[in-house]
């Protein structure tokens, strides 16, 4: 197995469980992640089922969640919430930026480089083991008695600093700091690395603008992530000093349980801009991966090139830079100076910009292509579906006089569910669909795909697009129960059918799993190049890279643009980037 | 015994999708099928469906917003709703034109490009005017929807009138309690220290003039016509002050007293009309997660006619005088001696 570079003995342990070689760490974080993906939605399938049917008695499931199921058979109203909390802080961190980008960041940056291996593959394995060990925390967090974390993914102090508050904040809410402590250094050893490897790696004449946008994403969305998260680590920490050691960061005049705490002179409002900082580049850290790989799928399925490949990079560097810099428009109606509103609109309206560049970019890409309805193609067309629905409300929610309606209400609800839940999950579904058969040597079920695709477009929209109305109707997120306020006693039908729209959904996941787990054994034997692609990853000579280093012989070297399909001047639709120039083609650039 | 059936019911149909699953393997293997997106036949399929799905959507989309509309938006009782609902109507008329074009034209494109044998994909992947043109028709759009929402903001958010009715709304887990200056149109101060079961909101009593004539009703009245300033109080952890007939929304801090100010437009009575509905009420709602009870922190708002509201303003007696007992020495300032007199 192993190749002349690499003679140490392989064994089972060295070889899948603390491997250093970055396809084997692909596969750990996307498996973990997939894992994740069915808690995650798990939890969100029992929070409709209270919110569609509230009179349902669910009594069947109290040998599974005991007293959090009450006698009459009813969701605990306290664990609702700590349902919703997990479900955001699994989706959002543990799915979508673990599962996405630390998948495909490290199957593909050294793949696609020309790279035997990331930089530091013993970071690489620290990354995931910090990502699992910060897993089996978050486990944890969900059987101690009072509950796991119930303050929202949000996790707004003094709510999560008292214990008093909300049972959640107790043991629950330590845990959670402490399992996004690991995350948090599990993201940062893995971005570190990814930038290293993509700075220093590349195979000879891999320029940077000869790098497939995929590579481009995953450099920017870890810069964005070195670059934030540790300011919500920071912001953990000071959560941590005052649950523990009685200081005042965040705590101020609170009368609870009877009692006047002592806390004098914090700022609540401190811990929400810290958090947003990372927070809203959170999204694009989950986002870019998934529009990088909605570049590099829809390219190569239209077999045309990338339109607008500079601008493509332009929008991927500008959406990077305005997103640190939008933070508190998730706080315009928190209190805060209404100066700054105004500067935190202009500033996040200004994302419609380089966003609908990159729609419009990809529309013109479809234009006169060739287009292959295969399975990541789907997916890729029902991502940028998704990211035009999402992102056009967006337009609402940034602009800080209509956020005074429409904050915290079903309508955010449904537009960072379809903009960042659905169009990233698409990306990661995509991501999956195109490079299975470089993860494991196998083609998914082709009828078992098209199934899951249709299950969950469909079923998503039939989601989501309900909730846009019910959020106009003013329904405020996080409510337990809608039936104390004459406000909110319509939409009772709607709220039925977004819940049978989402076990659909949720239940259509389980044809995907079926195909995912059942293929890597029995699958059809994939070819070298399945989709006729054109970046390196295809080059190795079976489908599967079988050992370190990827290539058996020379690491291959870049002669072109890795979107050169269809190309007039060469008889076949695409041309791989190690394919040296054809003269006629090396008169034309002269 | 029903979930007994289901179960076998579900183990059947488990079953049989797994048989049609082999055949449909088997089958796949005997024809030797072009797969990885060549088939033409698929490929045909896939393409007619999303536009199918384009059309039904819309149509569903369409027809059913315009159906329910008189259920999600809102009757308005506030004089600023005027221009937020006209920006909201702007910017969502913008909104629904480019979500169908962009949607018309993915799914044409995905439909008309779609993959034919032979056939090889046009070549081109630069064109500077289109990318200056849809970079400057977004950027223009933008900048009036910016513009007009920079100074609606302004408006909306600058200090309150002079002449304004002042209340004080408190949150704590989990209810509300609205504070009013009474006679001399003074709040009297407050401090999260003298916070008791009695005291709720922590009003000093014993030692402010300006508390001695505050009133504290069950039910939080306004006056029509006339701004009014909503002092929003936490007591405990943060709580949202949220009253969607009115465009209202503002954080409840502990620590830090935020205000939102608006000018009611339209009285409760009115409002039972225009909507026949005798039993209507204005709700204020809790809009920021605090707790197990979060659902439920609602208080009514009832809205009069100006004379009205005078009328109510005038009835209400202060807070001290229903609570004579709180400044009462031996209840007070000797809480141990009372527990020796009980006994």
């Amino acid at each position: 197995m192993s190749n002349t570079q690499h003679t140490h003995s392989e064994n089972f342990l060295n070889r899948y469980v603390f491997s250093t070689d970055h396809k084997t760490i692909a596969k750990q974080f996307l498996i973990t992640g997939v894992l994740w993906a069915i808690i995650g939605l798990g939890m969100s399938a029992l929070f409709r089922l209270q919110l569609g049917y509230p009179e349902l008695d669910l009594s069947c499931l109290k040998p599974l969640f005991g007293s959090y199921i009450t006698e009459g058979g009813k969701l605990d109203s306290e664990y609702y919430l700590a349902l919703i909390t997990m479900h955001g802080t699994i989706m959002v961190f543990f799915v979508l930026t673990a599962g996405l980008s630390g998948t495909f960041s490290n199957l593909l940056i050294p793949l696609q480089l020309g790279a035997r291996d990331m930089a530091s593959g013993f970071l690489n394995m620290l990354s995931y083991w910090a990502f699992f060990l910060s897993s089996v925390v978050m486990l944890a967090s969900l059987f101690v008695e009072l509950g796991p974390a119930s303050a929202g993914w949000t996790i707004y102090p003094p709510l999560s600093a008292l214990p008093q508050a909300i049972g959640g904040s107790g043991l629950g809410m330590t845990l959670w700091l402490f399992s996004m402590a690991l995350f948090i250094a599990s993201v940062l050893l893995g971005g570190i690395n990814y930038i290293t490897t993509i700075m220093n790696l590349r195979t000879k004449g891999m320029s940077f603008m000869r790098m497939p946008l995929t590579i481009w994403s995953f450099l920017l969305a870890a810069i964005l992530g070195l670059i934030t998260f540790p300011v919500l680590l920071s912001a953990a920490l000071l959560l941590i000093f005052d649950r523990s050691f009685g200081t005042s960061f965040y705590l101020s005049d609170i009368y609870i349980a009877g009692e006047a705490l002592h806390h004098t002179g914090g700022s609540p409002l401190l811990f929400q801009h810290l958090f947003w900082f990372l927070g809203h580049p959170e999204v694009y850290i989950v986002m870019l991966p998934a529009l990088g790989i909605a570049s590099e799928v829809i390219s190569v399925h239209s077999r045309k090139p990338i339109f607008g490949h500079k601008a493509m990079i332009g929008s991927l560097m500008l959406i990077s830079f305005l997103s640190i810099v939008v933070w508190a428009h998730h706080m315009f109606v928190s209190g805060m100076n209404p100066f700054l509103g105004s500067v935190f609109m202009l500033l996040t309206l200004l994302i419609a910009i380089p966003s609908s560049v990159k729609t419009f970019n990809y529309l013109a890409t479809l234009w006169r292509g060739n287009i292959r309805f295969s399975l990541p193609m789907l997916f890729a067309i029902g991502l940028v579906s998704f990211f035009i629905s999402g992102g056009l409300t967006g337009l609402l929610l940034g602009n800080a006089v209509l956020d005074i309606v429409l904050h915290d209400t079903y309508f955010v609800v449904a537009h960072f569910h379809i903009v960042m839940g659905a169009a990233s999950s698409f990306g990661l579904l995509t991501g999956i669909y195109h490079w299975y058969p470089k993860l494991f040597g196998r083609m998914l079920n082709e009828r078992l795909g098209y199934i899951h695709f249709w299950i969950s477009f469909i079923g998503i929209y039939a989601v989501f697009i309900p909730l846009h109305f019910v959020g106009l109707a003013g329904f405020p997120r996080r409510y337990y129960a809608f039936t104390n306020f004459d406000l909110f006693d319509s939409f009772t039908d709607l709220n039925a059918l977004v819940t049978i729209a989402a076990l659909v959904t949720f239940l259509g996941q389980v044809v995907f799993l079926f195909n995912f787990f059942h293929s890597m054994f029995y699958g059809r034997k994939a070819p070298p190049n399945p989709w006729e692609a054109n970046t390196l990853e295809w080059t190795t000579p079976s489908a599967k890279p079988l050992s370190h280093g990827n290539w058996p012989g020379d690491i291959p070297e870049v002669h072109r643009w890795p979107y050169d399909y269809s190309h007039p001047l060469h008889k076949e639709d695409f041309v791989p980037q190690h394919i040296p120039l054809s003269p006629k083609e090396k008169e034309k650039s002269e | 015994m029903t979930s007994l059936l289901l179960l076998i019911a579900s183990l059947i149909v488990f079953a049989i999708a797994a048989y049609l699953f082999k055949i449909g393997n088997l089958l796949d293997t005997l024809s030797q099928k072009p797969t990885e997106g060549k088939d033409p036949k698929t490929n045909h399929q896939q393409a007619v469906l999303f536009l199918i799905l384009t059309v039904v959507g819309f149509v569903l989309f369409f027809s059913y917003a315009y159906q329910a509309a008189e259920k999600y938006i809102l009757p308005q009782a506030a004089v600023h709703l005027s221009s937020i609902s006209s920006l909201f109507w702007i910017t969502m008329t913008l909104i629904l034109v480019v979500f169908v074009l962009t949607h018309v034209v993915l799914f044409f494109f995905a439909y008309k490009y779609r993959y034919r044998p032979g056939r090889k994909a046009y070549f081109h992947h630069d064109n500077h005017k289109l990318e200056i043109l849809w970079t400057l028709v977004p950027a223009v759009v933008l900048s009036v929807l910016i513009f007009k929402g920079l100074s609606y903001w302004q408006e909306i958010t600058a200090p309150a009138p002079e002449n304004a009715e002042v209340v004080e709304l408190s949150a704590y887990q989990f209810a509300w309690a609205s504070r009013y200056p009474g006679k001399d149109g003074k709040l009297g101060r407050a401090d999260f220290k003298l916070i008791d079961s009695e005291n709720r909101t922590g009003v000093d009593f014993r030692r402010d003039e300006n508390a001695q004539d505050d009133f504290m009703p069950r039910v939080m009245h306004l006056p029509k016509g006339k701004p009014v300033k909503i002092r929003i109080r936490a007591l405990d952890v943060i709580h949202s002050f949220y009253a969607p007939h009115f465009g209202a929304q503002t954080y409840a801090i502990p620590g830090m007293p935020t205000v939102f100010w608006f000018t009611p437009s339209k009285t409760t009575n009115e409002m039972r009309e225009e909507l026949k509905d005798p039993d209507f009420n204005y709700e204020i709602a809790c809009n920021k997660i605090c707790g197990r009870g979060h659902f439920s922190m609602r208080y009514i708002l009832v809205v009069d006619e100006p004379e009205e509201y005078e009328e109510w303003y005038t009835q209400q007696s202060p807070w001290i005088q229903k609570h004579p007992e709180y400044l009462s020495p031996k209840s007070r300032e000797e809480p141990l001696s009372q527990k020796s007199n009980n006994l």
